[in-house]
């Protein structure tokens, strides 16, 4: 254990000049090399909360091996869960009683025990090594591929992982010029949901006159059923800073801002050490690596409002005012925070940019499809088998997410529907999931691309009611600065609730549509804009539900309690 | 002045004359408190949020003390306060129950749990129980959706809760807490 704590005593502090980083790299692998065997306890929020760090300090007081902690695996239902290397062994619903036995039998060089690894819930075969199981195996990781292996509390981990590299590199290799080019040709699209080109967003900010540029990383992740910006935020903080660094050398900035939502709290506490890890590193500050290159990072927490999600609100937010959006354009990328010029990117957008420093644009563009390059990763949760976090090339079914990782129906159940995008995206029938996800694609159907969640609904869910629910959702987080979103959501929620009640009257229906594309058209923000899309798409591919309830008072799901 | 009442409660409000803010200075604690933050015009949030973790509400005597030391109107400082749902007004119970309503949560069954939490309790959403135990509040999504249907009690994640489950743990809280006579 000790030779883990005093990695890198040797290293001079702050790291200065080319290389600097791969050195270090170098030095840590020969550290990391002496524990033949590495065990690593998720401390994701999920499994923290089913005792997992309990867990941690049993295997410490049971075994000399290296123990440390991971972000999330993804695979949170399953948890707490425990990898263990080289053989990438994964324990599956670990107690902190059974950590000794589980050594044991590790250290004797016996198989596990049959209770602490993955059954699969279709076929019951048992799957002890992690990356052969069906929720692992048909994902495809790369914003995600350090999630559940460094420790989110340790710079040392990410830096053996190849972190920082891509700075090392752009910062003595590449004009800033060139690493937009880069970022273009990835054909890297915003993960935040409207999927706008990452490139042209840096190059438009780039190319605004005047010295004071902001950088700010958007993880106000307010989408109820989402969790991706949570996990890498919690999982991967390094590799958020590193995005934005390597963004403010593109654009020209030398401030950037990380806007969290207080409702993950171990997300805003990880962000806020490994800020202070790198300014002791030097790798944030006046003088980055020894170069010319300065930029300052700071931790913002939101106070809870879903319209700061959107970026003209989030800049309000930042600068202490309530979260109201403003008319663009001005684009933030012209006058942003503060007047200056502005360049907002998501997480997880952020996260990977090393990747496509490190790798190559043409690397990162041959995952995805032609207009959308790369990788999605999807919170996949609901009526199903396996839920969890998965990452996937864009262009890929949902078909494929929902039967081959998510496993399919839970046993006597049918899938109905799946919910993507969250409140801003639709409802999908199952005779759709063939669909490829990507951003024209989802347009197409009438649902968006949106943030990422994905929320699969059996026969037991009542698509009225979950559209109402959505409506709940966005009209009691309405801002209230223009009428369309403020009061057309009202009448949209008055009216699904009076269907839902079985009050529903003849021709609620046909205004319920009629006020919904009246919101769609004329709102200011996002928030309102995509609002009415729960309600339309249930509209166009679940309406003789509606019809049920409106002619019939009758639930088909059985849900609405007023109609039973 | 007529504070926001974001959680009416039904805990009896004590009225007890502490003197014009405008007067008196604040107390050293909030004058520290306030110290960091004077000058600078991007604080409101966080200045708030500050206030809160330290009283574990906004009492209104510290709002005005803000207003007039960071030189703000205090409608702004309200404005900004009353926009966001973290804040609070009134002081919240000391077990906090917050019962996740995002979409898997609800389809898992949230709704069930926040019934069953009012009729146990006797109180509706954003409310203290007389005897300052409990203050239930529905909030929007955790992100620890594969858990769910989700309770964070105290900032700790419940995961996999059902309405059977709800009369243990409030047994257990109050134990925990101390039951205090009214």
């Amino acid at each position: 254990m000790s030779d883990h704590e005093d990695m890198g005593r040797s290293i001079a502090l702050p790291l200065k000049g080319e290389g600097a980083i791969q050195k270090a790299k170098l030095e840590f692998e020969k550290i990391a090399l002496q524990s033949h065997r590495r065990y690593q306890v998720c401390a994701g929020t999920g499994c923290v909360s089913n005792s997992s760090l309990q867990v941690m300090e049993a295997l410490k007081a049971s075994t000399d091996s290296h123990v440390n902690i991971t972000g999330c695996h993804g695979f949170c239902a399953q948890g707490p869960l425990v990898r263990v290397e080289p053989k990438g062994f994964l324990f599956t619903g670990v107690r902190p009683e059974a950590v000794p036995d589980m050594v044991r039998r590790l250290e004797q060089g016996k198989e596990p025990s049959d209770e602490l690894i993955y059954h699969d819930a279709g076929t019951g075969k048992a799957f002890p090594i992690e990356h052969e199981i069906p929720f692992y195996r048909h994902q495809r990781r790369a914003t995600l591929h350090n999630c559940g292996i460094v420790d989110p509390e340790d710079i040392r981990t990410y830096i053996t992982q190849g972190g920082y590299s891509a700075l090392d590199r752009m910062l003595f290799k590449m004009s800033p010029e060139e690493v937009i080019a880069v970022v273009s040709q990835s054909h890297l699209r915003g993960r935040g949901g409207a999927g706008f080109s990452t490139g042209m967003k840096w190059k438009l900010t780039r190319e605004q006159p005047g010295n004071r540029k902001f950088i700010i990383c958007n993880g106000d992740e307010g989408d109820p059923g989402a969790f991706m910006d949570r996990s890498i935020m919690e999982g991967d903080p390094h590799a958020v800073l590193e995005g934005m660094l390597i963004a403010g050398y593109a654009v020209g900035a030398s401030e950037g801002y990380v806007y969290v939502r207080h409702e993950y709290p171990l997300a805003v506490k990880r962000l806020k050490r490994a800020v202070r890890e790198a300014n002791e590193w030097g790798l944030l500050g006046d003088s980055i690596l020894g170069s010319a290159f300065r930029f300052q990072i700071q931790v913002r927490e939101g106070a809870g409002a879903f319209v700061s999600g959107e970026e003209t609100a989030l800049i309000r937010s930042i600068q202490g005012e309530r979260a109201v959006p403003f008319i663009r354009p001005p684009y933030p990328s012209e006058k942003g925070l503060w007047g200056f010029p502005t360049c907002i990117n998501n997480v997880e957008t952020l996260a990977t940019i090393p990747l496509i420093i490190n790798r190559g644009a043409e690397w990162y563009a041959g995952i995805g499809t032609q207009q959308s390059g790369g990788t999605k990763v999807f919170a996949l949760t609901g009526a199903i088998q396996n839920t969890g976090l998965v990452e996937v090339p864009l262009g890929t079914s949902l078909l494929h997410v929902v039967e081959n990782i998510g496993g399919g129906a839970r046993p006597g159940r049918q899938i109905k529907a799946v919910q993507i995008g969250g409140p801003s995206g639709g409802c999908l029938p199952a005779s759709m999931l063939d669909t490829p996800v990507d951003y024209e694609n989802l347009g197409a159907t009438g649902a968006i691309m949106g943030s990422g969640g994905l929320v699969v609904a059996d026969d037991t869910t009542c698509m009225v009611d979950l559209a109402r629910y959505f409506l709940v959702f966005t009209q009691g987080e309405s801002c209230g600065k223009c009428i369309p979103c403020r009061i057309g959501t009202r009448k949209m929620l008055d009216i699904l609730t009076r269907i839902t009640e079985g009050k529903g009257r003849p021709d609620d229906v046909e205004r319920l549509e009629r006020v919904s594309r009246h919101v769609r058209a004329a709102s200011l923000c996002g928030l309102g804009l995509t609002a009415p899309n729960p309600v339309l798409t249930t509209l166009m591919y679940f309406r003789d539900e509606y019809d049920a309830h409106v002619q019939n008072h009758c639930c088909p799901a059985g849900a609405c309690e007023a109609l039973r | 002045m007529v504070a926001p009442t974001k959680i009416t409660g039904k805990r009896p409000r004590k009225t007890i004359y502490l003197g014009d803010p405008l007067l008196e200075p604040p107390s050293p604690e909030l004058a520290d408190l306030l110290e960091p933050f004077r000058g600078s015009s991007d604080c409101l949030v966080s200045v708030l949020q500050a206030l809160q973790q330290k009283y574990g509400y906004l009492p209104e005597r510290t709002l005005h003390y803000t207003a007039r030391e960071l030189g703000v109107p205090l409608a702004r400082l309200y404005g900004v306060a009353t926009f966001y749902n973290q804040f609070l007004f009134t002081p919240p119970g000391r077990v906090q129950l917050q019962v996740c309503c995002g979409t898997p949560c609800h389809v898992a069954g949230a709704p069930a749990l926040v019934d069953e939490l009012k009729s146990q309790l006797q109180i509706s959403e954003n409310e203290t129980t007389v005897d300052g135990m409990f203050t239930l509040q529905t909030v929007f999504c955790v992100g620890c959706c594969s858990l769910a249907p989700v309770m964070i009690i105290n900032q700790e994640v419940n995961g996999r809760m059902s309405p059977a489950r709800i009369p243990a743990i409030l047994e257990k809280y109050k134990t925990l807490h101390g039951e205090v006579s009214q």
